[in-house]
């Protein structure tokens, strides 16, 4: 790997068992070892597709996993910035409240599932359900999303610079979605919405946060609830 | 969860390497399931010798140990009485892999001797070019016991369980071999399973447990023996099958990989010039020779991924 800077800490996740390594991230003090502090950068080696690295953090810490993850990478995330130099398996940025996650690769499932605030950046794909009830989180997808994309979701913003699979926006109560390529199938109650100014500024500045700033905004389409859902009507039964 | 792995070489001068590879893979899908785990390996000369036909089977099907306790010298006797010439049979742990010279007609005899000399067996694959090992116990356990790590080929299948719709016993492990030299591995449950089973018996299929993945298995063969493709077959499946389900599908030719419409079950596939691999997670991969230049991904639902040999 290139030379990591002078104030960078390396924890090789073939040497440090994960538990430590999560439990220094998190800044609790774990018997011989030195904790982090704070503003110094952290990179984990040979992640090996391990499950839940760098999950639970609560500080403006910066942290690069040089490689792929696997379950729940980053989970419950709070004002940590999480970049993922690989893939992310099932559920990375799970109920992240705050702070950035970047995963370089792809993302499996359920990316940013029920995640309250902060940026979720997948350059690549990600897979089926990203942004389930996804209730604050912004999310950016550098490809495309598969199926039951942001199902439930009632919070937050999701974009999608690819395609989105089936059913996208299932049973959606507030959150926006702006996807710019084709789109297979729209889920009960979600719908195409006109992109009034303050939405293709409001694109712009994820698109921009993310690092696609290129992307013209108004090549994308906005979809949203259409409200039909929030109460039970005997009219509606066929749709629940 | 139960936890898939496979793996098909393009480069033949891996296939010394094939169980040490298949074994790490195996082994680090443990933790989604340490009930049994078995595997299917294909063209492994010990088990399975160019120009022969191969048996595996468990003497007794009730059996929860690593090892049947019988010499493979005195079944190899019983089996010769019965099938009329020499029977060579290699010890596999609780698995016994019996070999003869042969086609077609010598596996239905061989199969047959099997039967006769062993009215409880199970018998948990046969074919020209496969060994189904099948056992209840760790996973790292049942792979020594095995003789995995040696084991040399060009295809491997295996899966670690954690039983969910049936008992845990060899009947209930994967991989179902339920036709000649195929195998298949699930990681999910078949809803309708019983209505399909039943079609099934009606048309004249027997099954050796009551386990949902079987029914699957039998499916495909009956199919496959009706002269579908593997991947018509799974394309029948698809549209017959409910339930969750990750299906890794092999035989002589093929290694073909499914998955359910709603695809909650977890499967990632590498592709490197060398070797063709599918996991249910990542980490099990980590292991294979050259992973940092394959391409790996995720088979999108009721996509039929297949690659032959």
């Amino acid at each position: 790997m290139d030379a990591l800077s002078a104030t960078t800490v390396e924890l090789d996740l073939a040497a440090v068992p994960l538990r430590t390594v999560n439990a220094l991230l998190q800044g609790r003090e774990v018997e011989g070892q030195e904790t982090l502090p704070v503003d110094t950068p952290v990179t984990l080696t040979n992640p090996r597709g391990a499950h839940a690295v760098a999950v639970g953090m609560d500080t403006p810490r910066q942290v690069t996993v040089a490689g792929h993850v696997g379950y729940y990478a980053a989970g419950m995330n709070q004002r940590a910035d999480v970049v993922i130099e690989g893939n992310a398996g099932v559920g990375v940025a799970e109920n992240m409240m705050s702070g950035s996650v970047l995963v370089k690769g792809n993302a499996s499932q359920s990316a940013g599932a029920t995640a309250h605030g902060g940026l979720l950046v997948v350059e690549g794909d990600a897979a089926a359900r990203c942004g389930i009830s996804m209730k604050g989180v912004d999310i950016v997808v550098g490809g495309s999303i598969g199926h039951m994309s942001a199902f439930m979701a009632q919070a937050g913003r999701l974009v999608v610079r690819g395609d989105a699979g089936e059913a996208l926006g299932d049973s959606i109560y507030e959150a926006r979605i702006y996807v710019r390529g084709s789109v297979a199938s729209l889920g009960a109650d979600c719908v195409a919405k006109e992109m009034r100014p303050e939405h293709l500024e409001e694109l712009a500045t994820l698109l921009k946060a993310a690092g696609f700033e290129d992307d013209d905004p108004a090549s994308y389409t906005r979809y949203g609830s259409a409200r039909t859902l929030y109460h039970f009507h005997v009219d509606n039964a066929a749709a629940y | 969860m139960c936890g898939i792995v496979g793996l098909h070489l393009r480069n033949p001068a891996l296939a010394p390497r094939l169980g040490e590879l298949l074994t790490g893979m195996l082994c680090e899908m443990q933790d989604r399931g340490a009930d049994s785990a078995g595997i299917a390996v294909y063209g492994d000369p010990r088990w399975s010798p160019a120009g022969h036909v191969t048996v595996s089977f468990v003497p007794d099907a009730s059996c929860v140990e690593l090892t049947t306790g019988l010499a493979a010298e005195v079944v190899a006797g019983a089996l010769t009485t019965a099938y009329g010439a020499d029977v060579a049979v290699v010890d596999a742990g609780p698995t016994l892999v019996a070999h003869v010279p042969g086609g077609d007609a010598e596996l239905d005899r061989l199969r047959t001797a099997v039967k006769e000399a062993f009215p409880e067996a199970l018998v948990a694959g046969f074919g020209a070019d496969v060994a189904v090992l099948k056992g209840v116990g760790h996973p790292r356990d049942l792979a020594e016991a095995y003789g995995l790590p040696a084991a040399q080929g060009w295809q491997g299948v295996g899966h670690t369980r954690m039983a969910t719709e049936s008992a845990v016993t060899p009947g209930g492990c994967h991989p179902y071999a339920v036709g000649p030299d195929q195998c298949l591995v699930h990681n999910g449950s078949f809803s309708n399973h019983a209505s399909i089973r039943r079609e099934l018996i009606a048309a004249g299929a027997e099954f050796d447990s009551m386990n949902d993945t079987e029914v699957g298995a039998r499916f495909v063969a009956d199919r496959l023996a009706a002269g579908y493709t593997v991947e018509t077959a799974l394309k029948e499946l698809l549209t017959t099958f409910d339930g969750f389900y990750t299906l890794l599908v092999a035989d002589g030719d093929s290694f073909a990989v499914v998955r359910d419409a709603i695809a909650c079950k977890p499967a990632v596939i590498a592709e490197h010039d060398d070797w063709v691999a599918m996991a249910s997670e990542y980490r099990a991969l980590v292991g294979l020779p050259g992973i940092a230049e394959a391409r790996i991904y995720e088979p999108e639902p009721e996509r039929i991924y297949a690659w032959t040999r």
